[in-house]
């Protein structure tokens, strides 16, 4: 890349923030559904699974666009370990989108469940009938649920550390319109 | 850009700021999984409370433990498509499969101890569509809501004598199954058994009309009554053999399946109120059941009879039964499934 972006293209910026609401219902929706009994449960479930295909599909743009237009350069002067973790966090978000509506529906076929989305959108099955393979499928979906909630939450917390507290410009890459020009803040 | 290590004026405020963001969005969550509200009716408690003093019956469905295998076919007779454009209901033959089954959460328990007898059932199309049913010998259904129904499965083990008493009074609905299993006779056979869904569903036909239903599977064999009495002298497992030798000797058994449409104002959302004798009922075709197979290897085994899986065509109704059955069935098949090695397959079963 000869000549790095200043941020991230309008295109990724409103699919990252439409794609951070979307997995925040996704993950809130999961741990809502299986704890409850009330007539909810069907609606939920019916959400979580087309937003979770849904997702599925967008993250596969998301990654072409990212490899279209690439990322600009985290600051010079951030701590190496930083950078390191800034990196591999992205990296676990990408994975854990990829992964967890694949668990999903991997666990759904196991159990021999016909997977149905709205609108009555039928998906074939994949994987035979199996308990085992259900029971893993099912333990990866939930461990990594809340593995993928405690990795948004520290991204989350992340992005509002380059906002409000060193006030690098990193947080305007991503930020979801053209914001005033912050990288050389008055302090 | 900030000189580093150095954090402006209001970087503790902005700290405190992320960190109460955090902490909020992480109590938010907590509530919305249920750990903040340890009153909620969740599909653990509801199977906490179905579990006997025994244990948990590892392996085995959380209630209805006790079951058998069979295949056989669904033969549609058409007159269905009035009610319902679900293809299942078109006229043909639809590959069926199911599960005779106990009301009891003990997988070994002696079939003269439990009242309750019951039938999972899936119906599918080449198209893929299914349409799962678990339905029971009872005319109406014991109590009105879910949370009742925990209630009774809680007063039904507590060690108070008095509190199913108390639990009838606050529920006067219940009265009519206590009557039920005082006073209903015994049959000798599954095969002898009407099993009825209990629980209302909205049909919808090809011109987009809604029809608030219930079915039953009504038998052709004649039920032969038998005392619970001389049920247990025939020993514990025998509904079980009966059935696997009736079909071997005599053949393929079979049920008519039958729609009820309920008039406008019928209580769909109540399944312990019965709906007025005389209402509109539509044969609409025929079960057929071929074979019979333990369920140690057999095909139900896996199989979660999630009664809100459903062919486009049928649809849960304002009942709030069918969706909490789906909550607690699946907790219940993923309890099983993950205690497969406590209920091993035989030698060559498949996996």
């Amino acid at each position: 890349m000869t000549n790095p972006p200043h941020r991230f293209a309008l295109l990724q910026r409103l699919l990252h923030w439409l794609m951070a609401a979307c997995i925040f219902a996704m993950l809130f929706i999961g741990v809502g559904m299986v704890s409850t009994v009330t007539p909810k449960y069907l609606a939920l479930v019916l959400i979580h699974k087309t937003l979770g295909l849904v997702l599925l599909a967008l993250v596969l743009i998301r990654l072409a666009l990212r490899l279209y237009y690439g990322a600009p350069p985290l600051p010079a002067d951030l701590p190496k370990v930083m950078k390191l973790g800034a990196r591999l966090s992205h990296q676990m978000l990408y994975a854990l989108m990829i992964v967890m509506p694949l668990l999903g529906l991997g666990m759904l076929w196991a159990a021999d469940y016909p997977i149905v989305l709205y609108g009555g959108v039928q998906i074939p099955a994949l994987l035979p009938r199996s308990d085992g393979m259900h029971t893993l499928l099912w333990n990866a979906h939930v461990y990594l649920g809340f593995a993928f909630f405690a990795l948004a939450l520290l991204h989350l917390a992340a992005g509002l550390f380059h906002a409000l507290i060193r006030r690098d410009g990193v947080f305007e890459t991503i930020a979801p319109l053209p914001l005033l020009d912050r990288t050389t803040p008055a302090e | 850009m900030n000189q580093p290590g150095k954090l402006p004026r209001s970087g503790l405020g902005s700290l405190v700021l992320i960190a109460a963001l955090l902490g909020g969005v992480a109590a938010a969550f907590a509530y919305t999984a249920g750990w903040l509200s340890p009153g909620r009716l969740t599909p653990e408690r509801m199977i906490e409370a179905l579990t006997p003093p025994s244990g948990a019956p590892l392996g085995h469905r959380r209630n209805h433990a006790k079951g058998i295998c069979f295949t056989g076919v669904f033969e549609a007779n058409g007159n269905g498509v009035e009610l319902s454009k679900a293809n299942v209901l078109a006229q043909g033959r639809y590959p069926a499969m199911g599960r005779f089954n106990l009301g009891t959460a003990d997988p070994n328990a002696v079939d003269a101890t439990v009242r309750v007898r019951g039938m999972g059932l899936l119906i599918s199309t080449a198209d893929g569509e299914e349409w799962r049913t678990a339905m029971i010998n009872l005319p109406v259904f014991p109590v009105s809501t879910p949370q009742a129904f925990h209630e009774m499965l809680l007063a039904s083990a507590s060690k108070d004598p008095e509190a199913v008493k108390a639990f009838a009074s606050a529920n006067p609905e219940f009265a009519a199954f206590a009557a039920w299993a005082k006073t209903a006779p015994w049959t000798d056979s599954y095969a002898e058994e009407a099993y009825n869904s209990l629980n209302s569903f909205i049909f919808t036909d090809a011109n987009g009309s809604d029809h608030a239903v219930r079915w039953s599977l009504l038998p052709s064999a004649q039920p032969i009554l038998i005392s619970q009495a001389d049920l247990d002298k025939r020993g514990p497992d025998f509904l079980e053999q009966e059935i696997k030798e009736r079909v071997w000797a005599a053949g393929p058994q079979t049920w008519t399946l039958v729609i009820t449409v309920a008039d406008p104002g019928d209580p769909t959302a109540d399944p312990s109120k019965a709906w007025p004798k005389g209402r509109r009922t539509v044969q609409v075709g025929t079960l057929v059941v071929h074979r019979i197979e333990p369920e140690r290897d057999g095909p139900c085994r896996d199989i979660n009879f999630d009664p809100t899986v459903l062919p486009p065509g049928i649809r849960v109704s304002d009942d709030p039964f069918p969706a909490a059955r789906s909550s607690v069935y699946r907790k219940s098949y993923d309890l099983r499934a993950a205690e497969a090695k406590d209920y091993p397959r035989t030698e060559g079963g498949k996996p």
